[in-house]
């Protein structure tokens, strides 16, 4: 506010001395000029009526010569006076509509306006700083979950990208260097309501700033960053950031993963995808054989040593190895774009190929050329441009690695369903058969579309009826409450994935598992079977009648005459 | 030397002296006391008040205090002498005089702590 006001009267300053000035002159003439009473004797205004006559004289060029008609002398000094004071006037409102839309004004209250905005927030909300590819999806994601976000971005044409994107919740968004600890602190960091921060901007420096200065302000809150180098992940990991994502790492972990227990890394794309779409189909990528890496960037480096710890052999190809580094085993030189290239790698006897340089012509053009030469090729696609999603998209790569699509992922089911990372840390420990045998019962359940999975807490406030019962001493079990409350001989199409009590967590809880308060369960199903999930959780009626059948009398008439009756 | 604290000082000054010289005089004595008088002083003290606009330093928020304290009692004065001339048509009797003196030599008080503030801020620069 202060600087609005300083901004208008430092720049008002000069138009206004003017008018004064302007003022005082012609005021101070028409009171020295003479005029003619109509009684022919002369008269001289005062300095009440000059000051009258030329207010109303400089704004509408009068409503005549008042009181007497005035004199020539008069009228020349009028006639003078009329231009000033109109020239005056064009000069300050000139200049107040040239300060309307000055740059450094419209800042000023579009910040004020935004910090005005985040202060009214009462409910929780993330921060997110860096609003490119991995914020935009991560706010949608937020929206969708009915989660609120804060947008902080240094481009202002990202942020007035916000308006044209129909985001079904307002988000408040402010172009500004995110690394500046004042602009976070207007975007909301020390609000009580701040759940989280979210540094996913490009540039590491700017992150790990975001995560120092959100450590130092709030410590409380959760602090997410990317990271794109090892360097800056210890760095952050060094002040108790609370979760980084490399991509890059990220995705040689779910390759890995896919290569090791294909099933596995199944139930985790089904899980953390977003809500609705398609089920992936499985993907079996081949162990036995060498594999290509065209692009030995940060990302072919990360998958490249995946795959030695794996036991696979790799053979790299990179055109410019002065840039990126030599690997120990060696290289093949050239782009992996041309034939001749390939079949120096060796593409002939490869069972599988990444295509994995930060270009995505590159990468496309690969990826044809392999599939030219070996259409039975696995082969993994690094996708760096969201546009370009068709264009990959229609060479069908086996498996595609779009960074921000990973991060956004991540960060998303941190932010929404932590206790599904929880779930799959414990999953890890399991053997394959058992991953193939929930994707199996999942898919049954589900159908084709990625479930929602939701965290249900056993409080008074998500599940009021079964904490009642379960204060009364009475055991409720995990198969009573999975009942349909219309039909409880058919069970509800979810399921329960993870229970967490007091910090120990229970895996794939059975149906005799008696639940207890405070308990809190991850759940994933159908949408609808969430609905009449909440029926069970707070409905006494509802509650009673799937867990014995009995319907009992809801109304005062009625539960008197059961009594009775009783 | 810096030109707006001469202008700032200047106009300070000014209105100050002109205060001074319209309050001089026998209170009610309407021929000790000029209009156009008046008219400078409110005149130069506008001026002064809006040289001190968007001075987001502490003495110059105290400074526009003060000479919005001033203009304030002019504005004041002013008003009595148009009731008094134009619309009640009692002319400048000596009641009505002494008011009018008496509301503009308060606003000469404010321009006096105006040019004081203004030479404690000059000796403590001591450049």
């Amino acid at each position: 506010m202060n600087n609005i006001v300083f901004l208008v009267m430092r720049r008002m300053r000069a138009p206004l001395l003017t008018l004064v000035v302007v003022y005082a002159i012609t005021v101070l003439g028409m009171t020295l000029v003479p005029g003619r009473a109509p009684d022919g004797s002369i008269w001289h205004m005062d300095v009440f009526h000059a000051f009258y006559f030329v207010s109303f004289m400089s704004t509408t060029i009068g409503f005549g010569e008042i009181p007497y008609e005035f004199s020539d002398a008069q009228r020349l000094w009028v006639t003078f006076s009329i231009y000033v004071t109109v020239i005056a006037w064009l000069y300050a409102i000139g200049t107040i509509i040239s300060l309307l839309q000055d740059k450094t004004f419209q800042r000023a209250v579009a910040e004020r306006l935004f910090a005005r905005r985040v202060a009214r927030l009462r409910e929780p909300f993330y921060l997110i700083c860096g609003y490119g590819q991995t914020g935009q999806a991560l706010a949608r994601a937020l929206i969708q979950r009915g989660q609120h976000a804060v947008v902080l971005d240094w481009d202002e044409q990202k942020i007035a990208m916000i308006q044209l994107q129909e985001l079904p919740e307002y988000v408040p968004a402010l172009a500004a260097d995110a690394s500046r600890p004042l602009s976070l602190k207007e975007a909301g960091l020390p609000h009580s309501c701040c759940a989280g921060v979210v540094a996913v901007t490009n540039v590491n420096e700017t992150n790990l700033m975001v995560a120092i200065t959100a450590k130092l302000l709030h410590p409380a809150i959760k602090v997410i960053c990317r990271a794109d180098s090892r360097d800056v992940e210890a760095n952050m990991a060094s002040f108790g950031t609370d979760e980084i994502v490399d991509p890059f790492e990220t995705f040689a972990k779910h390759l890995a993963l896919a290569l090791d227990r294909p099933c596995l890394y199944l139930l985790q794309r089904w899980l953390g995808g977003q809500q609705g779409a398609l089920l992936e189909e499985p993907v079996y990528p081949p162990r036995d054989g060498r594999w290509l890496v065209c692009g030995y960037g940060r990302f072919g480096k990360s998958m490249a040593a995946k795959l030695s710890q794996l036991g696979i052999e790799t053979t790299v190809v990179e055109a410019r190895p002065e840039l990126t580094g030599e690997p120990p085993e060696g290289y093949v030189h050239g782009r992996g774009t041309e034939v001749e290239t390939l079949i120096d790698a060796g593409i002939h006897e490869a069972v599988g190929l990444i295509a994995g340089t930060d270009d995505d012509a590159n990468n496309l053009s690969i990826v044809m050329t392999a599939r030219q030469m070996r259409p039975d090729l696995f082969v993994i696609e690094r996708q760096n441009h969201a546009e370009n999603r068709e264009l990959v998209a229609a060479v069908q790569a086996n498996m595609v690695m779009h960074p921000s699509a990973i991060i956004a992922e991540r960060i998303r089911v941190q932010l929404g369903t932590p206790l599904l990372a929880n779930f799959f840390a414990h999953a890890m420990h399991e053997e394959n058969a058992w991953a193939c045998e929930l994707a199996s019962r999942l898919s049954a359940l589900l159908g084709e579309h990625v479930p929602k999975v939701s965290e249900i807490d056993l409080d008074p406030e998500q599940a009021a009826s079964v904490v009642r019962l379960l204060e009364a001493g009475v055991e409720v079990t995990l198969g009573e409450i999975l009942r349909d409350p219309w039909d409880r001989q058919r069970s509800l199409r979810c399921m329960v994935l993870l229970v967490e009590r007091t910090g120990q967590h229970v895996l794939l809880p059975g149906e005799d598992f008696a639940l207890e308060a405070d308990d809190r369960l991850l759940v994933t199903g159908r949408d609808s079977a969430f609905t009449r999930l909440a029926w069970n959780f707070n409905h006494d009626a509802a509650l009673e009648y799937v867990r014995t059948g009995r319907t009992i009398p809801q109304g005062w008439i009625w539960r008197h005459l059961a009594k009775r009756s009783g | 030397m810096n030109p707006e604290k001469v202008i700032f000082g200047f106009f300070i000054v000014l209105s100050l002296t002109l205060n001074f010289g319209f309050v001089l005089g026998e209170i009610d004595n309407p021929a000790h006391h000029h209009v156009y008088e008046l008219f400078a002083v409110v005149v130069v003290n506008l001026i002064a008040t809006i040289l001190k606009f968007g001075d987001r330093s502490q003495m110059g928020a105290v400074l526009l205090a003060t000479s919005l304290v001033a203009i304030l009692q002019l504005a004041a004065a002013m008003l009595v002498w148009v009731m008094a001339v134009h619309v009640n048509e009692v002319g400048l009797t000596n009641t009505v005089t002494a008011s009018i003196v008496s509301l503009s030599a308060g606003a000469m008080l404010a321009n006096v702590v105006s040019v004081v503030l203004l030479i404690i801020e000059t000796v403590m620069l001591r450049r």
